[in-house]
Formats: C-alpha cells, sequence, structure tokens
C-alpha cells in the first residue's frame, strides 16, 4: 500500500526548463517595456517617431551639413545671404567656434603668452588624476601640492611679473579661463570653510556661534548677483586707503565665501544626521573635540552629503556665468561677446556657439556628477538598504 | 564701527584724489603709457572683438586714434568694456580715459553726469526695416500704416515708436519682446511686418536673418542718436585732444589724406595739407594741443581718415555695408565737418 502510493512521487528534481519564449530575450523585453498595453504602444509608436523626427535633422545639421573651418561668415551662409552655400542650406557654423577657440578658452590672454594657462591646465590634470584614483599612493603629498603648491605656482605663471614673465592683467583673462579658476578656487576655499563654518554654528561657544549664524544666514539671504556688486563696489569701501584689489580678485572672494555659506548648510545637515551615541562614544574614549569631529563624526557626516556637497559644486561651477555682470567674461560671456562679431555674424551663429558653450558646461558638471556617484559607491559601507 | 569710518574717509580721500589727478589726465596717460578706452561690451561695427581678440569697429578705432595723436603709437590703448549701467562711473571714477561706447549725447549727459562729449562720430538714429518680398512697393516708413512692428519693449524704441505713428496719425499693432533675441526671431519667423531699432543695429541684425537680401532698411529716421566719445568735464586739455582728433580725421578725408599716400603727402605744397600734417615750417598746431606736431600723421598712419575708418567698420569694406548717408563730408551732402587746424 505504501510502496504503491509512493510510486508516483519523483525521486529526483525536475530539470530546469527554460522560460517560454514569450518571457525571454529580446522580444519579450520589447513586449514587456514597449508594448506591454495599449498606451505602452501609442507611447513607444509616438516615442519613435519623434525621434526619427528629430534626429536625422540633429545630426544633419550639427554634423552632416555642419561647417568646421573657414575665414569668416561666408562659409556659413547661403548665396542669398551673401556666402558661399547653397540656397536652402542650414547646418552648425563650427567654423565660428574654431575662429575664436582661442579667445572662447583664455578670453583676451595675448596670443604669445597663452602656454602659461596651457602650462598651468596640464599641471592641474597631472595632480588632480592621481588625486582621483584611490588606488594611486601618496595622497597626502598629490593633496598638498594640488591645494597648496599649485595655486601658488598658477597665481605666477598667469599674472606673471616675476622670473621675467609679462605682467598679463586679469582684465585680459576671460572665457574657460574664467570659468575654471573661479569654481577650482571657490571649491578649494568652500569645503574648509564650510566645514569650519558649520562646526561654529553647532559650537556650544556663543560667540563663535553666532559669528558663524551671521556669516551664514547673511550670505544665504542675498543673491550671488548682490555679493558681486557688494564685492566689486562696496568691498574696497571698507578697506584701508591704499589698498586695492583687482576686480578678478574680488569676484573670486565673493564666489568663495558665497559658497562656503551654502556648504556650511550641506555639512551642518550631514552632523546632524550622525546619531548622538557616536559622539557619546568619542567622549566616552576620552577623545578631545578635533579628534572626535576628524576621526569619528565627519568622516561618517561628510560621506553621507557627498551629493549635497557636488550639487553645490555644479550649482558653483554653473553660477560663475554670473560675473558677466560685472563686465567680466567667463565662457559664456564670451561666446555671447563674439557673437557681436559683423564677420561672424550669420543665422547660425548664435545657436552653435551657445551648443559649444552648453557642451563644455555639461562635459564639467557631468564629469563632477560620475565621479561623485563613483565615489559614493566606493565609500559605501553601511546604510545601504 | 572704527574701521568702516576710517574705511569712508579713506573712500572720500580717494575720490578726491582722484578727481584731483583727473586735472591732467594728459600727464597721467603719459606717465602710465597707454590710454584706457571704455567700449561697449560687443556691438557689430562699433565694438566687438575680432578672432584674435583684438577690439575692432569705429570706436575701438577712434581709442586708436587718440594714442597715436598722444604716444604716436596706435596700439598704446587697453580696452574696458563696459555694460550700458557701468559707462559713466567707469568715466567719472578715472577707471578710463575715454568712453568710446555708442553712447547717444544728450543735454543730461553732458550737464548733470559730468561729461564732456567730444564730438559726434557717428550720427545714428531709429529706422525701419520691412521684408520686401513681404511688402513689395513699400519704399517710406509713411506707408506702414496698421503694420505690425517688432521693437523690444523698455526701451526708447518703443516711445519714439509710438511718437512717430500718432504724429502721422497712422495705426501700427506692436509686437514687443522682452530680449533682443526674442525680437529677432520673432521678425526673421514673419511675425511682424517691420522692425525698428537704432539703423546702425538694423544693419547687424539683417546679417542674422535667413534671407538677407530680402529686407530693406528704409530711408526715414525718426530719431536722433548722435553717437560720440566723451571725457571726464573739467580737463579741457585732455578734451581738446580728442576733439582735435576727430576734427583731424575728418580734415584727412576733406584733404583727401589716406593711409597709404600719407608719407608722400608730407611734400605736398598746399598750405592747407602743410597745417594739417604740421609740415609747415613755422607751424606748431600739434604743440599747442600738447603733442606733436606730427600727430595727425601718426593718427592717419595708425587707422586712416574718418572715411577709411568708415568704410572699414561699417561701410563697403564691412559686412554691414551701411552707407555713408547723413556721415558723410559736409561737401558730398553729409553732416561731417571739421573746423580747420590752423
Amino acid at each position: 500500500m505504501q510502496e504503491h502510493d509512493m510510486s508516483w512521487v519523483r525521486t529526483e528534481m525536475a530539470l530546469a526548463q527554460p522560460a517560454p519564449p514569450t518571457e525571454r530575450g529580446a522580444y519579450a523585453w520589447v513586449r514587456k517595456n514597449l508594448i506591454g498595453s495599449v498606451g505602452d504602444a501609442i507611447l513607444t509608436v509616438l516615442g519613435i517617431a519623434i525621434v526619427l523626427w528629430i534626429v536625422p535633422q540633429v545630426i544633419n545639421w550639427a554634423f552632416i551639413n555642419a561647417q568646421w573651418s573657414g575665414p569668416d561668415r561666408t562659409v556659413c551662409t547661403t548665396a542669398a545671404q551673401g556666402g558661399i552655400q547653397p540656397d536652402g542650406w542650414t547646418g552648425a557654423c563650427w567654423a565660428f567656434v574654431n575662429a575664436k577657440f582661442g579667445q572662447f578658452m583664455f578670453g583676451t590672454y595675448p596670443v604669445e603668452e597663452r602656454w602659461r594657462p596651457i602650462l598651468v591646465a596640464i599641471l592641474f590634470v597631472a595632480l588632480l588624476v592621481p588625486m582621483l584614483i584611490p588606488r594611486v599612493p601618496r595622497k597626502g603629498l598629490n593633496a598638498i601640492l594640488l591645494f597648496v603648491a599649485l595655486p601658488i605656482v598658477s597665481f605666477f605663471l598667469l599674472v606673471g611679473g616675476v622670473f621675467g614673465l609679462p605682467h598679463v592683467e586679469t582684465a585680459r583673462w576671460g572665457g574657460l579661463l574664467i570659468t575654471l579658476s573661479l569654481s577650482f578656487v571657490g571649491i578649494a576655499v568652500s569645503l574648509p570653510m564650510g566645514i569650519v563654518l558649520a562646526l561654529g554654528r553647532r559650537s556650544k561657544m556663543p560667540i563663535i556661534k553666532w559669528l558663524c549664524v551671521v556669516f551664514i544666514e547673511m550670505v544665504r539671504g542675498i543673491p550671488l548677483i548682490t555679493v558681486l556688486f557688494f564685492a566689486s563696489v562696496m568691498l574696497p569701501l571698507f578697506l584701508p586707503e591704499g589698498v586695492t584689489f583687482d576686480k578678478y580678485l574680488r569676484a573670486l572672494i565673493g564666489v568663495s565665501l558665497f559658497a562656503a555659506a551654502y556648504m556650511a548648510e550641506v555639512i551642518r545637515g550631514g552632523l546632524q544626521a550622525i546619531p548622538k551615541g557616536q559622539y557619546e562614544g568619542a567622549d566616552s574614549l576620552g577623545l578631545g573635540y578635533w579628534q572626535k569631529m576628524g576621526l569619528i563624526v565627519l568622516p561618517q557626516a561628510l560621506k553621507l552629503v557627498i551629493p549635497g556637497i557636488v550639487n553645490t559644486f555644479i550649482g558653483m561651477f554653473k553660477d560663475t556665468s554670473l560675473v558677466l555682470i560685472i563686465s567680466m567674461f567667463d565662457l559664456l560671456g564670451v561666446v555671447k561677446q563674439n557673437f557681436a562679431d559683423a564677420n561672424w555674424a550669420t543665422p547660425q551663429t548664435a545657436k552653435s556657439g551657445l551648443i559649444f558653450a552648453a557642451f563644455v558646461f555639461w562635459l564639467f558638471c557631468f564629469g563632477m556628477s560620475r565621479y561623485s556617484m563613483y565615489t559614493e559607491r566606493r565609500l559605501d559601507t553601511g546604510y545601504k538598504r | 564701527m572704527k574701521h568702516i569710518a576710517i574705511g569712508i574717509l579713506g573712500a572720500a580721500a580717494l575720490g578726491f584724489m582722484a578727481s584731483a589727478a583727473s586735472a591732467g589726465t594728459l600727464d597721467t596717460v603719459k606717465q602710465k603709457g597707454f590710454i584706457q578706452c571704455g567700449v561697449s561690451t560687443g556691438l557689430a561695427g562699433f565694438s566687438a572683438p575680432d578672432d584674435k581678440g583684438e577690439w575692432k569697429g569705429i570706436d575701438a578705432d577712434f581709442c586708436r586714434a587718440v594714442a597715436a595723436a598722444v604716444f604716436g603709437d596706435g596700439t598704446k590703448v587697453k580696452f574696458t568694456p563696459l555694460s550700458a549701467k557701468e559707462r559713466f562711473t567707469a568715466l567719472q571714477s578715472g577707471e578710463i580715459d575715454i568712453l568710446s561706447r555708442n553712447t547717444t549725447w544728450t543735454s543730461n549727459r553732458d550737464s548733470a553726469l559730468g561729461l564732456d562729449f567730444v564730438g559726434i562720430t557717428y550720427y545714428d538714429g531709429q529706422g525701419f526695416m520691412i521684408n520686401a518680398k513681404k511688402l513689395p512697393g513699400v519704399n517710406s516708413a509713411l506707408q506702414l500704416s496698421g503694420a505690425a512692428v517688432c521693437v523690444q519693449s523698455g526701451t526708447t524704441t518703443e516711445l519714439n515708436l509710438a511718437d512717430y505713428f500718432k504724429k502721422n496719425k497712422m495705426e501700427y499693432n506692436p509686437v514687443v519682446f522682452e530680449k533682443l533675441e526674442e525680437v529677432n526671431a520673432a521678425y526673421d519667423a514673419g511675425r511682424c511686418d517691420a522692425y525698428t531699432t537704432d539703423q546702425s543695429g538694423l544693419y547687424g541684425i539683417r546679417l542674422t536673418l535667413s534671407s538677407p537680401a530680402d529686407h530693406v532698411v528704409l530711408p526715414e529716421i525718426i530719431s536722433k542718436e548722435p553717437l560720440g566719445p566723451a571725457v571726464r568735464q573739467g580737463d579741457d586739455q585732455w578734451a581738446h585732444i580728442a576733439r582735435w582728433t576727430y576734427f583731424a580725421l575728418l580734415n584727412a578725408e576733406e584733404a583727401g589724406i589716406t593711409q597709404a599716400n600719407v608719407d608722400e603727402m608730407k611734400t605736398s605744397t598746399d598750405p592747407n595739407i602743410q597745417r594739417i600734417l604740421g609740415t609747415e615750417p613755422d607751424g606748431k598746431y600739434g604743440a599747442d594741443l600738447g603733442l606733436s606736431n606730427d600727430w595727425v600723421v601718426n593718427i592717419i598712419k595708425a587707422v586712416g581718415n574718418y572715411g577709411e575708418m568708415f568704410e572699414r567698420n561699417v561701410g563697403s569694406g564691412s559686412p554691414l555695408k551701411i552707407a555713408r548717408g547723413i556721415n558723410a563730408l559736409w561737401t558730398k551732402g553729409g553732416l561731417q565737418y571739421g573746423p580747420p587746424i590752423r
């Protein structure tokens, strides 16, 4: 009876069967993601139609019909507009970007001295890349070179006036040189200063606390444009007689202080997220204030707020365009300024120039964003859900 | 508080020193070795950077002419791009020595703002541009009754437009935008029949339209926009140098002295040319201005005469192709008239 009962019970496991054809491979993916329902199907068709409609036009405009080099506006205009292209031609005028490339990068920095910013850029990349790759050793030395030695060397290289280098006043700087130098100094200053301000704001010492609160709330309460105006118009009034700063330096200070105030609040958010037990644990180990903060609290807090910190960096990088209002020409400012050159006045000039500027900004912002995501993953030692 | 007080005192002292220093702009300029020239942040044909980042245009060339008159070298000039808001403060505070920035000469600016205009290097005025294909047969602004007119909002242009149509008892339909780019795009897309702004600007805008040949600038000018360089009030010598640099450019054109023939002209026996070029034996017209006697030779070598400057930057030698019109010499039916150098 028992044996008879057992006869239909399997003694070995059934072999795994492949998933039914409707649930695997490209067909299943298409079915699930693109035509899962009537609504999906309609959206898919619409989406494909839009892509087919736009992408060929964009590729045609930006690459196939585009003009890559030329002496003046004639290469980017049709015969009716006074140029050499056939009627009905539209395409990007990269020739404009090509002809103005030096200006977009360096402003009106003298052509024969442009090796100096290029050298600074090479040094910067040479120091930044090993800094960003975790495997490369000697991070301490690298950091000192990048954040202390490089700014000093760059200052003398860019400004000149020593070692036989001709002096180049900052009024002639422009383009990406201004965008990058303002944001690099802003980033390098704002992070440590933001940490100090954030700690100060949570300090139990009333004077320090209130100084930090007043600074942060003052700066956060006014727009960057006002800070720049203040830095370029009001600041000289508060300085003793005979002390004058140039416009670039004033903008540099304005941007750095502004970013520091924002950074302080981002970091304070991280500090608040650290459980009280961590502080108490550090206290019970007998650590002093700086040891507690430096070894226990800040490493955890900063890791938590990486997205916020990078957000501030990216925001500041883009905000540097505002220096245009104090007549300094960053990348976007130089591009727009060159629209006024009658030798390049064509219907395509403005589009091409602005797309180029947008592309450069995107390149840097996207790079920062990807690196921050990588850092987050690398430092992810807990809290993950 | 003490520091702020000291700071304010310091600022006041600096302001005082600046005004004291401005008494001798020529000396200051000679001492520092260059002229600081305020230009626009970019206006086609007047002041705009070229491919090498050099400032080009009538306004930029005028500063080169002054530098040539003072130093004998037209390259001894540094340009400061200024926004419309900053321009007068920059001149008053001594940041720049001369403002050559497509600035309209008005009574208020001449008196209340402490400026001294030295001349009118370009007679501009508000005009109209139409699409001749769309409106065939229209060759005067007086035929624009009932037209849709593209105009930038919040400018005197908008007010002048209203005045003009009201005065001529015509109807119009303003199509108003905040930004210049938007006005350009709307006009190019055919949303209005006519576009109005300063005439010199219309020629620049025409180049960026999709079919520039179809568009014509109508002859009527409905406002006066005399554009010229300005210096700080209260420094007569410096104002004279700037003013006579402008007149020298005009006189050279009238006498037929050009960049190419200026060296031959130095041997001319025509007394007028001799006086202009400082080759007259006992003439010292340059020295009277505080310059060298061959100051005009230097100016012409650096930038050419007024006509050459005009054609190179906005006229037939440039993409703008603006006709001389009222900017022709008085001998050719225009308004440009240089008092004699003698």
